[in-house]
């Protein structure tokens, strides 16, 4: 029973690791995917804008990115990436899954809601490209809440490792 | 599963920056002749290379115009509201060819849900069940009245109704607002002209109700009661309904309606151009296209027919940019 107990902890670990790089990589693919097709709809009239839209398309892509740092901090601290896994208790285990969940769930609809503007900003160059810097910084905003949650899960991830339970 | 216009939205929003704007339209204006103003519509990116008559340039453009739609949007069943009027004329057409056993030539409109070609044999033949199945049975109820009447004006009414009730229908049937708000006014536009219309002419209550269809924002009953006792009626009766700006317009003339009409449609349609989703741009585009080209149609005929710029601008719409 005590040996199950302490392989639930690195299954958690595993879980949170997984829910991190799972769910704000899904946001992005869908952010990337939307504001694509809008860029793909701007550069069949005008091609020359390829660097400007481009940029909006990147902008939802950043949340994958926070994902994986975070799943990839986890797999370190629990050792999986050294090669020594060390033995962690349920609790523990548990813990690194709800340090997790900030950029899971921020990462996710932080980047679906950010192609909407992002989707909106192409549509504004596309009128008025001298506008870029402030359509730009309109779909920024939405980024702002994916950091504070990495920033979160960073903080908590980091944490948990150096707390004996 | 709903259609996804994301594609489309961001096409039509550069293909906005491109729309004629009014001051565009007052260049044209001041354009000593056709020539002119089809130079000046070459320069707007109208037409193709070749060269070609007013009428011709017309009507590529409103080719290119739903070459483009059918393009960017996968399904266009969505957008038969707007198509569905021109299968009623080409129907209308056919019917009153045939009857008449005169060749249709170029009096159908190809922009339709239907092949025009298709509706007139299958109106020739008597095979209704090979048109789409909204003009199967006013196909064959027009037919019948005038061949049994030879009365033009009935068959007419016929088409019309029906042509409102499917509007009306499509509008019901729709969940999204601009496309509920496009079919209402399109039959509540078509009742008040009626409306008027029979007034000046003292039409018969039977008559009236006949051609008037039902919709939302005007009360049928009351309309044809009012249109029964006159003009003068039916402008007080629209004056307590959501219409009441267009009773000034419709006391100057039946154009003056028309026009309040498209500007109306063009007013609600604004909001569209800052709307990055759905299918509320595409139809605004539509729209303000064939507002524009209506526009050049009105400013080409008067330069060839040597009207002073008064009559144009009294005409002209409010353009969408």
């Amino acid at each position: 029973m005590a040996e199950i107990l302490n392989n639930s902890g690195l299954f958690f670990a595993l879980l949170g690791a997984a829910v991190a790089t799972f769910l704000a990589g899904i946001g992005s693919a869908i952010g990337v995917g939307k504001a694509g097709v809008a860029a793909a709809g701007v550069l069949s009239e005008q091609p020359d804008l390829f660097g400007k839209v481009l940029i909006f398309q990147l902008l939802p892509a950043t949340q994958g990115i926070y994902g994986l740092l975070v799943g990839f901090l986890i797999l370190s601290n629990v050792g999986l990436l050294g090669g020594g896994v060390e033995e962690i208790s349920l609790l523990k285990g548990s813990l690194y899954f709800a340090a997790s969940l900030p950029i899971a769930f921020a990462g996710y609809f932080s980047a679906v809601h950010q192609s909407k503007c992002s989707v909106a900003g192409i549509g504004t160059v596309v009128k008025k490209p001298d506008q870029m810097g402030k359509a730009l910084i309109l779909p920024a905003m939405v980024e702002t809440y994916a950091i504070l949650a990495l920033l979160i899960s960073i903080l908590a991830v980091n944490g948990i490792s150096g707390i004996q339970v | 599963m709903q259609q996804d216009y994301t594609y489309a939205v961001a096409r039509i929003r550069f293909r906005e920056t491109k729309l004629l704007s009014d001051a565009d339209l007052g260049s044209l204006m001041a354009s000593k002749d056709v020539d002119s103003c089809i130079r000046l519509l070459r320069d707007k990116g109208w037409g193709d290379n070749s060269d070609c008559s007013p009428e011709e340039l017309l009507s590529l453009e409103e080719k290119k115009l739903w070459e483009l739609v059918a393009e960017m949007v996968d399904d266009m069943s969505e957008l038969s509201f707007l198509l569905a009027p021109n299968d009623f004329h080409n129907l209308k057409v056919a019917v009153k060819c045939i009857t008449r056993d005169v060749e249709p030539y170029d009096m159908f409109i190809t922009n339709a849900i239907a092949d025009p070609e298709k509706i007139y044999q299958a109106v020739k033949n008597r095979e209704y069940d090979e048109l789409p199945a909204f003009l199967q049975e006013p196909a064959k109820e027009a037919m019948t009245t005038l061949l049994q009447t030879s009365d033009g004006q009935l068959c007419d009414i016929i088409i019309d109704k029906a042509c409102m009730e499917y509007e009306y229908k499509l509008g019901k049937e729709s969940d999204n607002d601009i496309i509920r708000l496009y079919c209402e006014l399109f039959v509540a536009c078509a009742d008040i002209k009626i409306a008027i219309r029979c007034a000046k002419t003292n039409k018969g209550s039977d008559f009236i109700r006949r051609a008037l269809a039902e919709c939302d924002s005007l009360d049928i009953d009351r309309l044809c009661e009012t249109a029964c006792e006159g003009r003068d009626a039916v402008l007080a009766y629209l004056g307590t309904t959501e219409y009441r700006s267009a009773v000034d317009a419709i006391s100057v003339s039946m154009s003056s309606f028309e026009k309040w009409c498209d500007d109306y449609l063009t007013s609600v349609m604004k909001p569209q151009k800052w709307e990055p989703f759905g299918i509320g741009p595409v139809v605004a585009y539509i729209i303000a296209r064939q507002n524009e080209i209506k526009a050049v149609r009105m400013i080409l005929s008067a330069k060839l027919n040597d009207l002073p710029d008064e009559t144009i601008k009294e005409r002209l719409r409010d353009m969408y940019v």
